[in-house]
């Protein structure tokens, strides 16, 4: 139940993805995402969804796998679509609902919104569980160190990003118990209405917060009894290094940006409306 | 009155890296009544294993039948069975979360219905069966010891009567006394009632002084389901799979080796004094 949340856990394989290195990863995420953005047909999405459809496949990470991260996030969806369908003005009017009315503008932008927020996800979700949190880290630590002349506390905030990452599992993995736990002893948590479900919350929250306090308190004074004292001064065992197949990656990756840009934009495909 | 379970398998986390088939083929049969205890090595499966008992993990494969009831049909009362199952979690004192532990101990009574006044009672009964003295009922349950906390937490089902009690190693971390106090509290209540008692431990002393039967999981499979003195006999086997007997019975195979013409069946120090007042008696005599 629970534990099906996979959004920013690192999902163990020998793939050619899992092996590059995690600037290249943290870029390439960040250039896709925005590549979604510029697209203003049907051809630029195909282009998109192929590439996507690559990438997942070279990762070996199972499909159902990532469907699963995209479980919790159908609300959110669900409210996208039927807010850009039935509030959307401009063109033709396609049919009415009761007192809304779907146009062909709002069709299209709902459509191109979900497959926009399900590919946002899938991208990233694709890069945090390819990177093991301390690479991820690492990878924005080096990208983000030339703020360190303006003060920005690069480190510290890389740190605080590692530890977050590193505490989704650990969280997820108590609430699980915490919820068998509390289930044994008779807490109901699926039946009633908005304001019984929010009572029965309680008995998880409270010992969850509990623990997370506990936890964070534990962390601080081991990092304390091994004297970390923050970024200054400090060195890498492994220091992130660019290989060839890094270079490779790039290189890809800019075709992909041409190539899409240009289908997405001037690319006559039209399907009906879309 | 049993719980029987039939060719039950569990896999965590099943068509990804992570997956681990926690339980495979595991058929039992427990009675009403029986104080069964289970023993393996950490990660044998024994936390997986008494969690199906209650239906708080649905098995990948197999059934379980509580009075002779398939728990998994899908008009199966699963409250119901929660209510006469109770289950107490290894580290239970992580569960706590009232302001006071009075009102925490209430909460699984609370649950089942009970007026307020009776779930007090119910809370004030099993507080002082943990032996949990009447000045921490008004503190908050975070303000407790470790023992103290654990014992609240123990209490927490106790209050809900349950028919069958499991316990995954409710004594881990406790003081000596603490444990024998608590463990000789539940068999108390096992000898008073008919109520079935399920003890997880890592003590080999604890299992042999109180458990008429024996469950020996190895990496998720039932090595052995016997008697104590049946299940400790076998000590090399379970020597191989990361356990031991208790030391009774290495003192007695030790002087049986050496000459002394005693019975090795004993497991608890008592017994095994008898025994060797017995043969040295015998011997003198002779
Ligand atoms: N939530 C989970 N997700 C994935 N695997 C799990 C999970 N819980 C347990 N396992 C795995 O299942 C196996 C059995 O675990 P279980 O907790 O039942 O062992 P145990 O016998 O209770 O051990 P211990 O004596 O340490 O409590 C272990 O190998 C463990 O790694
Ligand atoms: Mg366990």
């Amino acid at each position: 139940m629970i534990r099906d949340i996979t959004i920013g856990q690192y999902y163990p394989a020998a793939s050619k993805i899992h092996m590059l290195d995690p600037r290249v990863k943290i870029i390439c995420t960040l250039l896709y995402l925005i590549s979604l953005f510029t697209f203003k047909n049907l051809a630029g999405y195909v282009f998109a969804a192929v590439f996507l459809a690559v990438c997942v496949r070279l990762a070996k990470v199972p499909f159902k796998y990532i469907m699963r991260g995209l479980k919790p996030i159908i609300v959110l969806l669900l409210i996208t679509v039927l807010f850009n369908l039935f509030l959307t003005p401009g063109g033709e009017i396609l049919f009415t609902f009761w007192r809304f009315k779907v146009t062909e503008q709002g069709l299209r932008t709902a459509v191109y919104m979900t497959i926009r927020l399900i590919f946002l996800i899938t991208g990233a979700s694709l890069m945090t569980l390819t990177t093991t949190p301390n690479a991820l880290t690492d990878g924005l630590e080096k990208m983000l160190n030339p703020l360190n002349r303006i003060k920005v506390p690069v480190h510290e905030i890389s740190m605080i990003m590692s530890i977050a990452l590193r505490f989704i599992p650990i969280l997820l993995e108590e609430t699980d118990k915490i919820m068998k736990a509390q289930t044994a002893r008779g807490a109901d948590l699926e039946s009633g209405n908005i304001i019984q479900k929010a009572k029965a919350m309680v008995p998880i929250l409270v010992p969850l917060f509990v623990s997370a306090f506990r936890r964070a308190n534990d962390l601080a004074m081991a990092m304390e009894a091994r004297c970390y004292r923050g970024g200054a001064g400090r060195t890498k065992m492994k220091p992130l290094i660019y290989n060839r197949r890094d270079y490779i990656a790039y290189a890809v990756m800019a075709v992909y940006m041409i190539a899409a840009f240009s289908a997405g934009r001037y690319l006559p495909f039209h399907v009906w409306i879309f | 009155m049993s719980i029987r379970l039939e060719h039950v398998g569990y896999v965590y986390s099943e068509g990804t890296a992570y997956q681990k088939q926690a339980l495979k083929d595991v058929s039992l049969e427990i009675p009403q009544g029986q104080f069964v205890g289970v023993i393996g090595h950490t990660g044998s499966g024994k936390s997986t294993l008494i969690q199906h008992l209650n239906g708080l993990i649905k098995a990948t494969e197999g059934a379980i039948y509580y009075n002779d009831k398939n728990i998994y049909e899908k008009d199966y009362p699963l409250k119901e069975l929660r209510n006469q199952v109770g289950l107490v979690f290894q580290y239970p004192e992580h569960q706590l979360f009232e302001a006071d532990v009075l009102t925490d101990v209430c909460f699984g009574p609370r649950n089942q219905g009970f007026s307020p006044k009776e779930c007090e009672k119910r809370a004030r009964e099993a507080l002082e069966m943990v032996g949990l003295k009447e000045k921490y009922y008004a503190q908050s349950p975070f303000e407790l010891s470790g023992g103290q906390k654990r014992r609240a937490a123990i209490a927490g089902v106790l209050a809900m009567h349950p028919k069958v009690l499991v316990l995954d190693e409710p004594t881990a971390g406790l003081d000596p006394k603490g444990r024998d106090e608590i463990l000789d509290q539940i068999a108390f209540l096992h000898r008073e009632s008919d109520m079935t008692v399920i003890l997880v431990s890592h003590s080999m002393e604890d299992i042999a002084r109180y458990v008429e039967r024996i469950i020996v999981m190895n990496q998720g499979e039932v090595l052995f389901d016997d008697t104590p003195k049946e299940v400790f006999s076998h000590y090399k086997e379970l020597e191989s799979v990361g356990l031991a007997a208790p030391q009774a019975v290495y003192i007695m195979h030790e002087l049986k080796e050496r000459g002394l013409p005693v019975f090795t069946d004993a497991t608890l120090i008592e017994e095994a004094a008898y025994e060797i007042m017995a043969a040295l008696k015998k011997e003198k005599e002779e």
